[in-house]
């Protein structure tokens, strides 16, 4: 049980060089939680700091409320899963998971009865006395798992990328298991990945990361429909969301034939700062006929995507995508109008996304 | 006709015939003289087991062979753990790492007889700086009369010579383990102990292996530098196996029987290498032999 805050954290591997920063974030106890972000981001390094691997640079971090940040890793009921699974090769299944409890000099008989108790949750039973170093990777994974959940005082779980090396029907199943964990022992899961499938679907609620900064941390579905950054946006759907450098013109966001209107105060808001504009594809809308509001333009390219149909859409101005139902008539080369919604077109300043009442999106 | 899968054969003729005359032809020549009595001058006369049997009740044989072993083992007991602390405690990367393989390194790239005059000239009594060194303290020492001097330096010098073997071998492995598996064994609570016990050996383990069947077929080997530091004395103190084997070859020109006793030799080393390969192959490899709470 453990609520696992992280205050004002910022770390550097080379002096001057900030690997992350300006990070607060807060887990809360028993929550399922996924860190999300593209390669050398800064996932991993947090991770080590919560874990105890890595004392920050600066910040603190609280377990509980109590102050961890100077503890070692064995003092602090974390365990943590390892991208390449780790296990202790000259031991057998059994004396894996018994390794922690031993190294804490627990005694045989509750060695014995937690060992069991725990292959059993995690279904290796039947391999216990099997040597750890045979076994496949998936089990492997299962193992450092194991080492982790059979200390009783661990009340987080850390995994960084566990399933990279795992076959993919296997990762399927091993994810499932994890969830079912979690939920059953109630404990705090962080899980660091840069697959967005993975994160979405493992989580509760989704840190996006990039650069060393926490973007965005919320729900699965809020992500995708407010990102509050233009790399939230992108990062996460498939295809990402549709950017475009916009100006400020009058009273007025532009970027190529979009123009949105901004109330005064917010007009102030945005001066001077870099603008964006971003729909996502499931958003835009197209019409084979004209539309008030609608960009005309032509489909330059169409694509099948399991379910549904992606749109590549040029105007004299802008180059954007649009998901399509499949049943979609519409063609490669057709004359088109796309219209993005004001509730769904998020206007950035300096990368983060600026919110106001929006009447339209005019072309 | 596939004659093309057989073009893999080809390649195989240079080494092959390398092979035959470093090793076959060489090896074959003193199985051969092993059955006959060869003397300088005289025709050989085909002696059939007679050498085997002469060397095997030979106390000059099997006095040298029990100090080849003694001193085998004891180079093995202290060139292995000492290679595996000095490996431990090397710098892992940067300037260091590199200056440190050097100093290292530097033994293992001099030539035998070169470890044997550098040895010997440290040793001599008139103008060497060990018996200079042991002076302040009122002990005399001298590789030519004092057997536990002589012995004591021939160890040393292996030592010095060869560790730097074990603490390579040690090294490459010990960078080639992963850091999250010293990470794993922090939060799993490993004292430095348990780390070393359960991660670092068995990743050692393949190269140890190497290391300790190299060693000990080296030693078996050893010849030049003794030569040249003591000659295999102060009486038979530091002769072993090849010095009796070369006295016997070159000193007496008595080749019949000292290509017995270089076989009998052969078959030694090859008998226990095999079981000391067996051993640490099998050893530690989890399914027997862990105390497991079962």
């Amino acid at each position: 049980m453990a609520k696992i805050e992280l205050v004002d954290i910022a770390h550097s591997y080379v002096p001057g060089e900030w690997a992350i920063q300006d990070i607060n974030l807060t887990w809360e106890d028993g929550i399922s939680s996924a860190l999300l972000g593209p390669s050398g981001c800064g996932k991993t390094t947090l991770l080590k700091i919560i874990s105890g691997l890595l004392v920050p640079t600066q910040g603190t971090v609280l377990l509980d409320g109590k102050d961890v940040t100077m503890l070692s890793p064995q003092e602090r009921n974390i365990a943590q899963v390892f991208q390449f699974p780790v296990v202790y090769e000259t031991l057998n299944v059994f004396d894996n998971l018994a390794f922690p409890l031993r190294n804490r000099g627990r005694d045989e008989s509750y060695i014995k009865q937690r060992v069991n108790e725990v292959a059993g949750i995690l279904e290796l039973d039947h391999v216990l006395k099997k040597n750890a170093q045979r076994l496949g990777a998936a089990e492997k994974q299962r193992i450092s798992l194991g080492r982790g959940i059979v200390r009783e005082s661990t009340t987080a779980v850390l995994f960084d990328e566990p399933l990279t090396v795992i076959d993919p029907h296997m990762k399927w199943h091993l994810r499932r298991k994890l969830k079912e964990i979690q939920q059953s022992l109630e404990l705090t899961m962080i899980y660091v990945t840069h697959d967005q499938h993975e994160a979405l679907t493992f989580a509760e609620q989704v840190t996006v990361m990039n650069v060393g900064e926490a973007l965005q941390t919320g729900a699965p579905g809020e992500l995708h429909h407010s990102p509050e950054a233009p790399f939230v946006g992108y990062f996460i759907g498939s295809p990402g969301m549709n950017l475009f450098d916009a100006q400020l013109q009058g009273d007025q966001v532009v970027a190529g034939e979009v123009q949105i209107d901004v109330p005064s105060d917010v007009r102030d808001q945005l001066e001077g700062k870099q603008l964006k504009v971003g729909v996502r594809p499931e958003f835009a809308q197209l019409h084979t006929s004209s539309t008030p509001d609608g960009l005309v333009g032509t489909v330059s390219a169409m694509r099948m995507t399991g379910n549904s149909l992606i749109a590549d859409v040029n105007t004299e101005q802008l180059a954007f995508k649009v998901r399509l139902p499949e049943t979609s008539q519409i063609k490669k080369g057709d004359e088109v109008w796309a219209v993005f919604p004001p509730e769904n077109t998020v206007v950035y300043a300096n990368e983060r996304a600026v919110h106001f009442d929006k009447k339209g999106v005019a072309a | 006709m596939k004659i093309e899968s057989n073009r893999g054969w080809l390649f195989l003729i240079p080494a092959l015939l390398i092979m035959a005359l470093n090793a076959f032809i060489p090896f074959m020549t003193v199985i051969n003289y092993s059955f006959q009595d060869i003397l300088p001058g005289l025709d050989p006369i085909w002696v059939g087991l007679e050498n085997y049997v002469n060397v095997l009740q030979d106390p000059d044989f099997r006095s040298a062979f029990v100090r080849q072993l003694i001193f085998s083992f004891v180079i093995l007991g202290i060139q292995v753990p000492l290679g595996i602390l000095i490996s431990l405690g090397m710098p892992k990367s940067g300037w260091k790492a590199v200056t440190a393989l050097i100093i290292v390194g530097l033994p293992l790239l001099i030539p035998y007889n070169v470890v044997g005059i550098i040895w010997r000239v440290f040793t001599r009594s008139d103008l060497g700086l060990f018996p200079l060194l042991f002076e302040p303290f009122g002990y005399n020492y001298n590789v030519g009369e004092n057997p536990v001097d002589a012995y004591g330096t021939v160890l040393l010098m292996d030592v010095w010579h060869w560790t730097p073997l074990i603490v390579l071998l040690c090294y490459s492995a010990l960078n080639a383990i992963p850091d999250a598996y010293y990470q794993a064994a922090r939060i799993d609570g490993a004292s430095r102990w348990k780390t070393f016990r359960y991660i670092i050996l068995p990743r050692m383990r393949n190269v140890l292996t190497i290391g300790i069947l190299l060693r000990f077929m080296d030693s078996f080997r050893i010849f030049t530098e003794v030569s040249l530091l003591t000659g295999g004395g102060p009486g038979t103190t530091t002769s072993f196996l090849s010095d009796l084997l070369v006295r016997n070859a070159v000193g007496s020109f008595n080749f019949g029987y000292a290509a017995a006793m270089s076989l009998i030799y052969f078959y030694v080393i090859l008998i226990i290498s095999y079981v000391f390969f067996i051993v640490l192959t099998s050893v530690g490899t989890g399914e027997e032999g862990q105390p497991t709470a079962e």
